[in-house]
């Protein structure tokens, strides 16, 4: 099917809203656009960061997810109370793939649960005798661990427990950090806000809150790797990247990363920023503070990875930048290999992306050195700055849609037919029962690291796997098939 | 009143950002920038305008500050 032209989108669109309500119509209109990349500014076509309507089917998360789940969970030596009833942190338990280095329960905690799992006379009398006598086990239980992260669920907030003093008290108790975080998951319209709170948890209990000062050797090209999440190890395979232009990294946020880390983290001389949505406010704060200059990459295919690597390089001297140019021409055979293996079979195809915060944008690029095109894309929770990006990235007429409901983005697949979408587990079974190949791109589908120029020969692999895979010819029934298929069968046989 | 950042961008222009909106946009106009007093109105690209008390000399940048909005764009 051919590209669809502006009006046909706006029709589109117009056709999709045309079951709600009107209020509602009125609403979601406004989270739906046609991509124009003459528009400088997101706000006039999209808006973002609202509440989403009651009724409809969001794939959003929670503050709760945002902090606990996204930036303090991947923070391997230190233990994430989800202090609250047992549920939030159970059912969220090590999906998330952040890959780390380290025995599980010995030294490293990240992808076990640790709950305060309160009952009912908890919310009656308060919690905090218990978060306090919880924190003492752990320091028993766990001696190895390097500080504790107080996660707070909805009741918390709305029963008033007062767990910074409980932190206070009990850092003093078992000496070691103790950061208190105010992410009840109803704050805010979703995880964005989440990401905000830990960020400024971060600033106020780790780096201000830094009691000795370590000792550390500080060279002039140390760098700190933010919002990397390591999913299926993707820090690593950007992290060799970074050390072979002669950069030192001393510190992952958070994807294998740890507490010494992040204190040391404001003794580099360039923050590289990954996860912009997640992880700009402490990038923003330490640039303020510590004069750290911060700067969004994207190692999401060669092309892209050519221009992040070329961009870190300028804030470096001439050794860096020759070293950089080496790096470049040292793959360039590999993932040359990888497009004259892949592109053939990819040429052409389109695809409909839908996820967080960061990749609706980054892995255009990807998709584009594999000869696809994206059609559409939308995050859960991006803002107004992050399709103000978006909108450059994308072709004229693309569809772009904010906080999709479940409803919206069926519709939208059944008209724009994509060949290909990428989204979340949600979405997963839903599309590929309407026999549309689909990758999970929050969890790289159980693959992964997609980061770098070794994960984009992963990256291409998977994207084939699942479009070219023979399944897809298999939809319907064999019995179903027969009566058209058996004129054929019978010409083979007479031959 | 709101706390306000201001930074130079990748481009050296002066990027204003509203923390508790998550509002981030280039600053089009700044009412003083003089050797010896900075600051006064911002009109923002997005329509908007704040207003900074002047300081007495050009600040080391980025740089946290005390607003008042003049003009809200959203």
């Amino acid at each position: 099917m051919a590209a669809l032209t502006r009006e046909e989108t706006e029709a589109l669109i117009a056709e999709v809203l045309e079951v709600y309500p009107d209020k509602a119509k009125k609403d979601r209109a406004k989270h739906l656009a046609v991509n124009d990349q003459s528009i400088e500014q997101s706000k006039k076509c999209i808006t973002s960061n609202r509440k989403s309507l009651p009724g409809v089917m969001t794939v959003r998360g929670c503050a709760y997810a945002g902090s606990r789940g996204v930036v303090w969970g991947p923070i391997k030596d230190m233990i994430h109370i989800s202090h609250g009833p047992v549920g939030c942190g159970q059912y969220s338990r090590a999906g998330r793939r952040n890959y780390y280095v380290g025995t599980t329960g010995v030294d490293t905690f990240a992808e076990m649960n640790f709950t305060s799992d309160f009952q009912e006379k908890d919310i009656v009398f308060g919690g905090d005798k218990k978060l306090s006598k919880l924190i003492t086990e752990i320091e028993r239980l766990f001696p190895l661990h390097k500080g504790v992260s107080v996660q707070s669920e909805c009741p918390i907030g709305l029963i008033g427990d007062d767990i910074e003093a409980v932190s206070k008290k009990s850092a003093a108790e078992i000496g070691k950090t103790v950061v208190p975080v105010r992410c009840e998951g109803f704050r805010g319209v979703s995880q964005s806000l989440g990401h905000h709170i830990a960020n400024d948890a971060i600033r106020d209990w780790v780096f201000d809150g830094k009691k000795e000062v370590r000792a550390f050797e500080a060279t002039p090209y140390d760098v700190a790797i933010i919002g990397d999440y390591n999913i299926g190890g993707d820090a690593w395979s950007s992290r060799i990247l970074l050390e072979e232009m002669g950069l030192r990294v001393i510190a992952q946020w958070s994807g294998d990363g740890t507490l010494a880390e992040m204190e040391n983290t404001p003794k580099a001389r360039l923050n590289l920023l990954h996860c912009y949505r997640s992880m700009n406010y402490i990038s923003r704060h330490m640039e303020e503070k510590y004069g750290i200059p911060w700067m969004e990459y994207n190692f999401f295919g060669p092309t892209k990875i050519e221009e992040s690597l070329r961009k870190i390089a300028a804030f470096f001297d001439e050794s860096i930048q020759q070293k950089t140019e080496q790096v470049i021409e040292k793959y360039k055979a590999e993932y040359a290999a990888v497009v004259a293996k892949y592109k053939p079979r990819l040429q052409g195809k389109r695809v409909m992306l839908y996820i967080g915060g960061l990749r609706p944008r980054h892995v255009i690029g990807a998709y584009e050195d594999l000869g696809m095109e994206v059609v559409g894309t939308g995050y859960e929770f991006a803002h107004n700055d992050d399709y103000d990006r978006t909108i450059k990235e994308m072709g004229n007429a693309t569809l772009l849609y904010d906080d999709v409901t479940g409803y919206e983005f069926e519709e939208f697949v059944k008209k724009v037919k994509p060949d290909l979408i990428g989204s979340g587990i949600k979405e997963k079974y839903i599309f590929q029962k309407m026999g549309i190949p689909f990758r999970q791109m929050h969890s790289w589908d159980y693959s992964g690291p997609y980061h770098g120029y070794d994960g984009f020969a992963i990256f291409a692999r998977d994207m084939d796997m699942t479009l070219n895979n023979p399944c897809w010819n298999k939809m319907q029934a064999p019995w179903l098939k027969k009566a058209e298929s058996s004129a054929t069968e019978a010409v083979q046989a007479a031959a | 009143m709101a706390n306000i950042m201001i930074r130079r961008d990748d481009k050296g222009e002066l990027s204003f950002y509203l923390p508790k909106r998550d509002l981030e946009d280039r600053i089009v106009s700044i009412e003083f920038d003089q050797a010896d007093k900075w600051g006064g109105e911002l009109k923002l690209n997005n329509g908007g305008a704040y207003y900074v008390e002047p300081l007495s000399a050009p600040p080391k940048l980025p740089i946290s500050l005390r607003a008042k909005r003049l003009d809200g764009a959203e």
